[in-house]
This record gives C-alpha cells, structure tokens and sequence, in this order.
C-alpha cells in the first residue's frame, strides 16, 4: 500500500471528526450582543391590565429576570412548567414579554398553566423583540441592578439551566 | 390500510436490498453462480416493492388522508392537486424516499442495459448499489419513516410551506435527485472494478454514458433550482452560495472534472485512480450534501426541521459508505498500471490541468461551506462565510479553467505541437479580444472584469467554431464531439449572462403611488393600480404595472403579494417579463403610509442566458451519452 493513495482517507476522516463535532454545536445559537450592555429601555402595555404600562426602568435597583414567551410557542409550554417552579423558589421577580399575541389567548394560557409572571408587557407588534434581538420563542434575559444584560438564553430554560447557571449568577449578582 | 401497505414494502424493500447487497458480492467474489444470478431479480424486486411504497404515499397524499402524520404536515384539503403530488417529496421523510426510488431506478436501468457486460461485473455493480440502498432504507424506517400516523387523524393538513407551492417543487427536487442519485452508478461500477482488480478502458467506457446521465439531471436541477430561486423569492437574485445550492454544486464540479477524466481512461487508459477516486469522490459528495441538508449543522435559507438521530446516522452512514470506498482504493488503486505514456504538450495534460482546477474550485466551495462548522467545532466563533468570499476564490479559478477549454480540444491525445494549435487558434484570440473590448462599449460602461469576461466567453464560441468547421471539413462529426461542442458553447453562453447581468443590471427600490413611473434600463414602468384578488388557497394583492419603453407600451405585468390562508408569511410573487436580451423584474413589498407602495424593480440584461447556457450544457451531454458507440451498445443488448 503507498503512502500517497492514503491520502484521501486520512482527508476524509478528519471531515468527519469535524462534521460529528458539528452536530452537538447548533448553528443557530449566536451568542448575543446585548450581554454586557444596558438592557433596551420601553415602556408597553400590561398583559393583564391594559391601562398600565411596564418599563424596566421600574425594576432599577432588582436582579430579574425577562422571559419572552407566547401563547401560540410550543417549546414555551414546555418551559412553563419550570418557570413556575422558578417563580415558586422566590430567588428573583420574573418578568413577562408576551411577544406577537392575542390578548385573550395569552390570559387563557396563563389561567390554565398558572401564571409565574409578576406581570407581562404586552408587545403585539414585536417592537420591544426587535430591540432585544428575539430571533426565536422562548428567551430568557437575566438583568443586574444596574439594569445590565448578563445572560440570555436561547429556547426553553430547563431545569439544568436554572440550577447550573441561572441560580449561581442571581446569586452573585445580587452580591453586588 | 394503504399506508400499511407502503410500510410493509419499505421493510420487505430492506430484506431485499440486503439480499440485492450481500450475495451478489459474496457470489462474485468466491466465484460462486448461483449466486450472481440473483444480482438482477433481487433489483427488479425492489424497484417494484420501492415503486409501491413510493406510490402509496403518493395515494396518501392523493387521498387526503391526514391520519399519515407526514401527510397532515404537509399537505392540506385546499391545495391544488400538482402541487399535493408534488408534496410528497416537499418534506424530509419523502424526500428520502424519493432519493431511494431514485436509486432503485437508476439500479434497475444498469441491470436491463446491461446484458452484454460481463456477468460478474453487474453482479458487483448491482451488489454495491445494493448496499447504499439498504443504508438509505434503513434510515428511513429507523428515523424518517413517512407512513407514521397520526392518531386520531388530523380534521385537515397544514399545508405545505407557501414558497414551495410552485411548479418547481414539482420538477426541481427529483431533477436534482436523479443527478446526485445517478453519480452513484459511477461510484458502483468504480468499486466493483476495484473490487475486481479490473479497471481498465472498458471500465470506463461502461461508466462514461451513466456519468454523463447522471451529470446531465444535476446540470438541469441546479439550473430549475436557480431559476426558481430567482423567480420565486423575489430578491432578484440568481445564485447565493447558500449551503445547500453549494451541497448540490460542489458534486456537479466533481462530476465534471469526472466526465473529462472518463474520457482520457477509455480512450487513453490513463488516469486510472485519479478516475475512480473522482467517482468515489462525486458520490460521497453527494451524500454528504444529503448529510449538511438533512442533519441540520450549517444554516441555510433552506430551513428543514432537525432530529439529532438523522444526523448521527446519516454520519455513520456517510463514513461507513465513504471511509470503506477510500480504504479499497488505498488498498487496490496502488496495484493499477499506468496508461499510455504522454507528453507535456497534450490533450491529456491539458485535461489533466482541468481536472485539477475542478478539483480546486469544488474544494474551496465546499472549505467556504464547511468554514462556519469547521470554526465552531475548534470553538473559535460564530462566523458565516457569505458570496464575498465564493466570488473572490471561485471566480479567479475559473479564469484559467475557460482559457483552457479554447485550447484543450485541439491538442491530440499523446503529444500535440503547441505551434500549431497557435497558428489555428489566433483568429479566436483577436475574435475574443475584440469582443472583450468593444461589448462593454456598446453596454454603455466598460469595466476589466466585464472585459475579461466577454473575452473568455468569446474565446471558447470563437474555438469552438473553429474546432466545428475543421472537424466538417474532414468528414461528419460524430454525435459525441457535437456533444462536447454544445456543452461547451453552453458554457460560453452562461459566462456572458453571468458578466452582463454582473456588470449591467440595474436595480431601483421605491415608493410609488398609483400613477407614478420608474425608469431603469431605458424603459418606463409605470403603477396603474392595486387590487386585492382570491386565489385558491390565499389572497393576493395584485399590482398592474404598464411597461413601456420610450412611449410605447410593451406588457403589463402583475406581481402579487399573496397571503396564504395556512401560513402568516406573506409570499411575494414577482412578475418578470422576459426576452432574449433582457428581463423586467418587478416585485412588489411593503405598503407605506397613504397608500403609497414599496417596489423593487430590475432591469437584468441577458439573465436567461445563464439558463439557456446551462441547458445547452445538458443537451450537449445527452448528445454525447447517445453516440453511435454506446447505442450500438444497446442495439447488441436488444438483439
């Protein structure tokens, strides 16, 4: 056997190393550039109350947590179930972002899965999404005292996300 | 029931395939009849079995029967029948099984052509193509299996995705399929001879009309592939380097530099491994576009749903498949004897310096299109790699590669005097730099690389006439030579498309009210109104638009924005009035405060013929893969 006629072997396998490492790495996830930047400010409607509005200025001084969500989002049903636990745990104010919606679905949902929001903005139009780059439903922005982006997260937060990193930095943020 | 039907002849389809597989290798190998004899009955049975499954989803979708989960999800009571066919491959799981179908038929024409070969040989072909079937069959019941119901069946479908509701949905995946599929002809008869010991010229001249084939529906899918994109998306464009147009591109490069290769093996001997391994290479490419599609690594424009498990096997398939071919050929190529001696100045060098910048273009598509996962895999980013970088690397390559194509055909096989192919090819020079020189003149603006780009495409027209009038001269050609012309003056044909609508195509986005005129590429498109029009399964929003060109009315055209009553997304349908030397594209966006309206409009000089260019190309394959040599072929098979 000759060296050269190898060649295209030895080539292919390292295609393959790559391509099996690719697959565990999701090409859609882009990490954001808000991390580290001041949260966008707005101010919209509530979902439960109309005539009040939301604006993050409100929650200065709070580590909390954004969670962007809608009715007609399947992977944001999954999730439900572990933002509640999380909003039962007490460890941070969750903050709604109902993003694209119909009221009355959205109030629907809420009383038949519970509701683990403090309050939601109503975005109806995707406005307040653009500003924070929400690409897909759900997710999850965690938000300093300083009213600073730390951490986002893409898709449905599980119960890994929450214990190895979500509970670990509300901890240390609001050390500071 | 009939859904169980096209299950249960899937999984008889995979007991088959492994018999198909399995013993016609043994048999060939131990010598052993009994078992060779079964290569062909075990092929025509599972295209029949392939043929029934294939049909019952066919009838599924037919039928309307929403409690087929692939069904409900693609289809929908309200969508027009064409287009209810045309979704059985608008979605992963039929995709696949048409790619299998594919393979059975491609499978089953070898086996009915191929009587005169010898015995064990087809055995060999048929048992490899036996093994990629049963692979492929297996995937779809493990992970992809279209006929899983939906219990209780679904009050009506979700219809299929809005920009696929479209004739080319109908025409452009099996085209396409048929060409990826067909280059694993080439690859079977390239491992059965391996297998063999046996790769001679009459290996070769077996392989060379199924590669042409096989080429032939590639060329043409791409081409209804781009022409689609460029009607139906409505950004204008005609070509985005998106991964997935690059996964059937990068194949198509291999495959021609494979053709060339096949034709200095049969006529020369020579190029031996290089020829196979451009064989093995062509079908593996194939499959790992299947792979980048269908498992979900590289974003695209073409979004499919992903499953973590159809990309684990389509990889462990792929390297299965692949990494068993490339160690056969380490082992067996080494043993092959050179072909016929040649010298520096000779077709088979030039086609040799072919081959290698084929070789080089398709490497660096496929680099620029793994780059994205090759970084994120060493963790080194998120980056996407976009058209900058394609054009800049491919476009240079190409450069000498149609410098190339002028002079090769007239260099003889063995050792040529480069003198005289000089002396005959001067007037094709002065023809080309004329050309190069005065049309972006007379297109009113002349820049180097539109230059550059009338020269070369002049260059090989200007050739290939020459090449024409002293081949009549000397007698009728032969069908195989016109082939390789028209192929190649379909080549010339796309490069002057690709330069005029480079250079000179225009380009407006505006706002207009009713009444208003744009101008672009001197003619006059003017906003006669709006209305709102039903469709059957959406709404439209039709505009009129009177096209005139100093004064004088040509057409009216219509582009729609149609809101499809399954889907939220609006799709915007562009209206295009083509001629010869010219489209008008007009597509309609956004309406603005007052009833005003966004418009694009272009004005894409010579565009159809980067499509006209590529079906020349095909036609010239289908001249070529007809020639007298390989119809008498067949006429001994009939007899």
């Amino acid at each position: 056997m000759k060296a050269k006629f190898l060649i295209p072997l030895l080539l292919f396998v390292v295609l393959v190393a790559f391509l099996a490492i690719g697959l565990n790495r999701d090409p859609h996830e882009v990490p954001s550039p808000l991390i580290n930047k001041p949260a966008p400010a707005f101010d919209i409607p509530q979902l439960e109350q109309a005539n009040k509005t939301f604006s993050p200025e409100s929650m200065k001084g709070q580590v909390w947590i954004l969670n962007v969500w809608a009715s007609w989002c399947v992977a944001c049903r999954e999730e439900h179930p572990v933002l509640v636990e999380f909003a039962n745990s007490g460890q941070a104010p969750l903050i709604g972002l109902d993003y694209k919606d119909q009221r009355a679905d959205a109030l629907s949902m809420l009383s038949k899965q519970g509701n683990p929001y403090r309050l939601s903005g109503f975005d109806a139009n995707g406005r307040v999404g653009i500003d924070y780059g929400v690409y897909g439903v759900p997710e999850t922005y965690v938000i300093d005292k300083a009213g600073i982006i730390r951490f986002k997260q893409i898709g449905p937060v599980t119960r890994e996300i929450l214990n190895q990193t979500i509970y670990p930095l509300l901890t240390e943020l609001k050390k500071s | 029931m009939i859904p169980e039907f096209g299950h249960y002849a899937l999984v008889l389809a995979l007991c088959i395939a492994l018999i198909q597989g399995v013993l016609p290798l043994v048999g060939a190998h131990f010598g052993r009849r009994e078992f060779l004899v079964l290569a062909r009955p075990a092929a025509q049975t599972l295209f029949m079995l392939l043929a029934i499954a294939f049909g019952t989803l066919a009838w599924s979708f037919y039928a309307n029967d929403f409690s087929v989960l692939y069904v409900a999800e693609h289809s929908n009571s309200q969508l027009p029948v064409i287009y209810r066919i045309g979704a059985v491959w608008g979605g992963h799981e039929g995709s696949l099984l048409l790619w299998i179908f594919l393979l059975s038929t491609w499978t089953i024409l070898v086996a009915q052509l191929s009587q005169s070969l010898d015995e064990f040989m087809v055995a060999r072909v048929i048992g490899v193509l036996g093994l990629v079937s049963s692979g492929l069959i297996l995937f779809v019941l493990t992970t992809s299996n279209p006929f899983e119901r939906l219990l209780p069946a679904a009050q009506d479908g979700r219809s299929l995705n809005p920009l696929l509701q479209d004739p080319g949905l109908v025409f452009h995946p099996p085209m396409l399929y048929m060409g990826y599929v067909g280059f694993s002809v080439a690859f079977a008869f390239a491992i059965a001879s391996l297998l063999s010991g046996r790769l001679d010229a009459a290996w070769a001249r077996w392989s060379r009309p199924w590669t042409t084939a096989a080429w032939v529906f590639l060329t043409l899918g791409i081409a209804l592939g781009s022409w689609w994109a460029y009607y139906e998306l409505g950004w204008g464009g005609w070509w985005f380097w998106d991964p997935v147009e690059n996964a059937s591109f990068i194949p198509w490069l291999v495959g021609t530099a494979l053709l060339h290769s096949l034709a200095v093996t049969e006529k020369r001997g020579g190029f031996k491994s290089w020829t196979v391994l451009l064989a093995i290479t062509a079908f593996s490419l194939s499959l790992l576009g299947t792979f980048l599609v269908r498992s979900g690594v590289l974003t695209s424009v073409h979004a499919f749903a992903t499953d973590p498990r159809r990309g684990i096997f389509i990889l462990i398939f792929l390297s299965l498949v692949v990494g068993s071919s490339l160690t056969l050929y380490a082992w067996r190529a080494p043993k092959n004897t050179l072909g016929g001696k040649f010298s520096l100045s000779s077709r088979e060098t030039f086609i040799l310096l072919g081959n290698v910048f084929l070789v080089v273009s398709a490497g660096s598509v496929l680099l620029g299109t793994l780059y994205p996962l090759l970084i994120d895999a060493l963790h080194l980013g998120k980056i996407s790699v976009g058209p900058p970088y394609f054009n800049s690397v491919f476009v240079p390559i190409m450069i000498p590669l149609l410098v190339l194509m002028g002079i090769g055909p007239w260099a003889n096989w063995k050792n040529t005097d480069l003198l005289v192919v000089i002396k005959r090819l001067w007037s094709a020079g002065l023809v080309a730099v004329i050309a190069g020189a005065t049309i972006p003149l007379v297109m009113g603006q002349f820049t180097w690389l539109a230059g550059l780009g009338f020269l070369l495409a002049f260059w090989v027209m200007a050739s290939g006439c020459l090449q024409i009038a002293r081949q009549i001269k000397l007698g009728k050609p032969a069908r195989s030579f016109v082939g390789m012309q028209v192929a190649h003056l379909g080549i010339a044909i796309f490069v002057i498309g690709v330069t005029m609508v480079g250079a000179y195509q225009e380009e407006k986005d505006v706002r207009m009210f009713t009444g208003d005129t744009v101008s672009v590429g001197g003619y006059q498109i003017q906003l006669q109104g709006i209305q709102t029009v039903p469709g059957p399964n959406y709404e439209a929003i039709r505009g009129a638009f009177l096209l005139s060109k100093n004064g004088a009315p040509q057409a009216t055209l219509y582009p729609e924005k149609r809101s499809y009553f399954s889907s939220t997304m609006p799709m915007t349908e562009a209206a295009i009035h083509v001629s010869l030397t010219r489209d008008i594209y007009v597509s309609l966006g956004e309406e603005l405060a007052d009833k005003a309206w966004a418009v694009r409009v272009y004005y894409k000089p010579f565009v159809d013929w980067i499509w006209g260019g590529c079906l020349l190309m095909a036609l010239g394959g289908i001249l070529a893969m007809t020639d007298k040599r390989y119809r008498n072929r067949l006429k001994r098979v009939a007899a």
